[in-house]
C-alpha cells in the first residue's frame, strides 16, 4: 500500500508600495519611540514578494493542486491589484483603521485569499525587505481566522 | 528532531496534454504548457530528511550518501530529459510539479535508510514550487 502524501503548491506575487507606520491615538512622541523611522509623516515603501501556498488533492485529469490560470487572476484581483504602486495607509481601507504593519498586511492578504474556491489555503508568507519576512496560516492564538 | 536538506538541480522538457480532453479543452486547461514541441526548465529539488544526529558521527545520515541517492534516483532518471517520454515512473500522468514531487518521493523514501524522508520541494522556476510530504491524520482531504 503506498503511503498517503500531502501536496501543496507555493507560487510568488510581487507588489510594490508605500505606508506608514503610526496610530493616531499615541502621541507624536510614542509613534516615535515604537515605530521609529516607519513613523515618518511622508511613509515609506518596499517592494513586497509574496509567497501564496495552497494544498488540496492533485487532479488526476490535471496533475495540479490548483490551476495557475485560476490562482494568478485571483491573487492579482485580490492582492496585487489592490495593493500595488498604492500608499496602503490611504488607498486600501482596511488600513484606514489598522497599522499597515507587515504582519497585519499579511493578516489582511490571508483574509482575501482565504475564499479561493479551487484549493485550500494553507499559508501566506510576506518577505518586506530581503531580511524581514511574515508567514500567516490562518491561526490567531490557537483560534482560526473565520472566513470574512 | 534535526532536518538536513540537500539540494540538486536537473533540467528537463515537458508539456501538459489530457488525451481525454478535446483539443479546445487543453489549450483551455493548461495554456501555453499545452505546446506540442514542449518546453522546459531548470528544477531545483531540495530533500529534507529528518532525525536525530548519531552520537557518534553527530551526523542525521552521510550528506555525501544522500547526494549520492539523489544524483542516482533522480538526476541520471530526469536530468536532460523529456518527462512525458523519458521517465516511465510518470507514464500516463501530466508532469506537473505536483506529480514529478510525489514520484521523486517516492522514488527516494525507501531508499533513505538514514532518518526518515520529511520533504521533497521541486521547484520549477524561482516563482513557483511543490512540497510533498506524508500526510499527516489531521490533514483529511
Amino acid at each position: 500500500m503506498s503511503q498517503a502524501l500531502k501536496v501543496s503548491l507555493t507560487r510568488r506575487y510581487r507588489f510594490a508600495a508605500s505606508h506608514r507606520l503610526y496610530r493616531p491615538n499615541f502621541t507624536e512622541d510614542q509613534n516615535q519611540r515604537i515605530y521609529g523611522k516607519c513613523s515618518n509623516p511622508y511613509g515609506h515603501g518596499h517592494n513586497y514578494s509574496l509567497e501564496v501556498t495552497v494544498f488540496g488533492a492533485v487532479d488526476p485529469a490535471t496533475g495540479m493542486v490548483a490551476n495557475l490560470g485560476d490562482l494568478d487572476p485571483f491573487v492579482e484581483r485580490e492582492v496585487v491589484h489592490a495593493f500595488d504602486h498604492k500608499y496602503l495607509n490611504q488607498e486600501v481601507s482596511e488600513f484606514r483603521e489598522k497599522v499597515p504593519t507587515a504582519e497585519n498586511i499579511c493578516r489582511e492578504i490571508y483574509r482575501r485569499l482565504k475564499g479561493f474556491p479551487r484549493a485550500h489555503l494553507e499559508r501566506v508568507r510576506l518577505e518586506e525587505t530581503s531580511n524581514n519576512s511574515f508567514e500567516f496560516d490562518g491561526e490567531i492564538g490557537g483560534r482560526e481566522l473565520h472566513k470574512p | 528532531m534535526i532536518r538536513v536538506t540537500r539540494k540538486i538541480e536537473f533540467s528537463a522538457a515537458h508539456f501538459y496534454h489530457n488525451p481525454n480532453f478535446s483539443a479546445e479543452e487543453n489549450r483551455r486547461v493548461f495554456g501555453k504548457c499545452n505546446n506540442p514541441h514542449g518546453h522546459g526548465h531548470n528544477y531545483v529539488l531540495e530533500v529534507t530528511v529528518a532525525g536525530e544526529p548519531d552520537p557518534e558521527t553527530g551526523m542525521v545520515l552521510d550528506l555525501k550518501e544522500l547526494k549520492e541517492i539523489l544524483q542516482r534516483e533522480v538526476g541520471e532518471r530526469m536530468d536532460h530529459r523529456h518527462l512525458n517520454y523519458e521517465v516511465p515512473e510518470l507514464a500516463g500522468q501530466i508532469p506537473t510539479c505536483e506529480n514529478i514531487a510525489q514520484v521523486i518521493w517516492r522514488l527516494l523514501e525507501p531508499k533513505i535508510a538514514k532518518g526518515k524522508l520529511d520533504r521533497v520541494r521541486l521547484w520549477e522556476s524561482p516563482d513557483l514550487y511543490a512540497d510533498c510530504t506524508a500526510q499527516s491524520s489531521g490533514d483529511g482531504e
